[in-house]
């Protein structure tokens, strides 16, 4: 699926205010098991997910806020919370797993 | 069925797939997680020989396309046990693949405290990994726990970001490199602690302080907000040691040219006995470990 990029002034819309479950990717250029999930993220089909991006070295605010200090690091909101965090590089079938029905 | 299995897709198995397939061999590599292995966390290789510098992520999407290229079948799927007859079985969490030979490519993973609370506060002020976590802790106070190579480097390239850096070692001396010891002493934010453990890491949703022991028994707490845990990385060969011989750190027994002590199973990388345990030798064990597995076969 088309992974948009979020930032702090989008967030609430994108992440927080969001209809459907959020998926938001914590990451840096510069990060290599970053890179290795970008594309597994973009192979998933799932209607009822939407997956955002935060580049951590732009967003430190949101970086900061949310407690991420190691990426990747993979966040799931629904209705506004956080109800499921993962850290570090993870297959596919996890991160279906981790998005849930 | 396949000629030949590989359990792994870092750059031994990578390279092992890209010699089987360059012999016409039908090849298929199974990989729990994602092409690359251990290496793609690093940011600059120096010392692979030919490129003067590249990325970990770039080595193995290169070597990944070229196995690729060449007709490896790569699938992701964690390995969860091998079984050998005539046709080896090896069996995945959702199939089972038969194939004439296998070649065990599992690499290694960082090695744990194995303290309560620690697989709860990785990510949350734990890590295993200083050049990727660090720009986290900006004038932050953290510390480095191991003595080897890895600890120093991790100790020195955070004292340019935190605010404080403890080196905590459980021993008296440093095994690892004398040049980056002696430029660690000249840093003015390093604190070296020796002879000392870690017994215990506090903190309920983030690390806030560390209890260490030393060796006449004493402990002290440390308050920080990061640990960087660099104690070296053990082999994951458990699943497979119901048939094939480990030596007392659970590395496989290998012989020079990759065998194990089943005939038609044979191992290449870390997960292997051997002293140095670099790229260049694990793609040296790729093309060794590919090159006896087809003469295995053809000899069937
Ligand atoms: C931070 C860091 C920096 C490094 N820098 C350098 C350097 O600059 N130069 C250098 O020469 N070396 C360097 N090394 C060492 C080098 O990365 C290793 O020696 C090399 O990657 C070993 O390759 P491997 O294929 O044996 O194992 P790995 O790279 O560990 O690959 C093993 C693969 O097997 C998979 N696997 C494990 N179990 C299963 C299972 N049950 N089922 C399916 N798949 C499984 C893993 O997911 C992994 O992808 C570095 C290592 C680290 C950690």
């Amino acid at each position: 699926m088309n992974i948009i990029n979020v930032n702090k002034d989008n967030f609430d819309t994108e992440v927080l205010k969001s209809e459907t479950k959020v998926l938001v990717d914590f990451n840096a250029n510069w990060c290599g098991p970053c890179r290795m999930l970008r594309p597994i993220l973009e192979s998933i089909e799932n209607d009822k997910v939407k997956i955002v991006s935060i580049n951590v070295d732009n967003e430190e605010e949101l970086a900061y806020k949310y407690q991420v200090s190691s990426i990747p690091c993979l966040v799931l909101f629904e209705k506004g919370k956080e109800i499921k965090r993962s850290i570090g590089l993870i297959s596919k079938d996890e991160i279906e797993k981790m998005i849930g029905e | 069925m396949y000629d030949i299995i590989i359990v792994g897709a870092g750059t031994a198995g990578l390279t092992s797939a890209l010699y089987a397939s360059r012999a016409s061999k039908k090849v298929l590599v199974l990989e729990a997680k994602n092409y690359g292995g251990q290496i793609i966390n690093t940011l600059d290789i120096e010392n692979y020989p030919v490129e003067e510098h590249i990325s970990g992520f770039d080595f193995a999407t290169k070597l990944y396309n070229q196995a690729k290229n060449l007709g490896a079948d790569i699938k992701y799927e964690k390995v969860i046990d091998i079984k050998n007859s005539d046709i080896k079985e090896v069996i995945t969490s959702k199939n089972t693949y038969k194939a004439k030979a296998i070649i065990l490519a599992t690499g290694s993973v960082n090695r744990k405290l194995n303290l309560s609370n620690e697989d709860k506060l990785i990510g949350k002020g734990i890590s295993y990994c200083a050049t990727c976590d660090g720009g986290f802790y900006k004038n932050k106070i953290v510390a480095v726990v191991g003595g080897g190579n890895t600890a120093l480097e991790d100790a020195l390239y955070l004292s340019d970001i935190a605010k404080k850096v403890y080196l905590i070692h459980r021993r008296d001396e440093f095994r690892g490199d004398s040049v980056t010891l002696s430029k660690l002493k000249e840093k003015d934010n390093i604190i070296f602690i020796y002879n000392s453990n870690i017994t215990k890491l506090n903190g309920k949703e983030h690390l806030d302080s560390i209890e260490i022991t030393n060796k006449e028994g004493n402990v002290d707490t440390i308050k920080l907000d990061g640990l960087f845990v660099a104690i070296g990385r053990i082999p994951e060969n458990k699943i497979f040691s119901k048939i094939i011989n480990l030596d007392n750190n659970g590395y496989i027994i290998a012989s020079e040219n990759c065998h194990t002590n089943i005939d038609g199973i044979f191992v290449a990388g870390d997960n292997r006995t051997k002293e140095l345990r670099q790229l260049v030798t694990a793609t040296s064990d790729g093309a060794n470990s590919a090159t006896e597995a087809v003469k295995y076969i053809n000899n069937l």
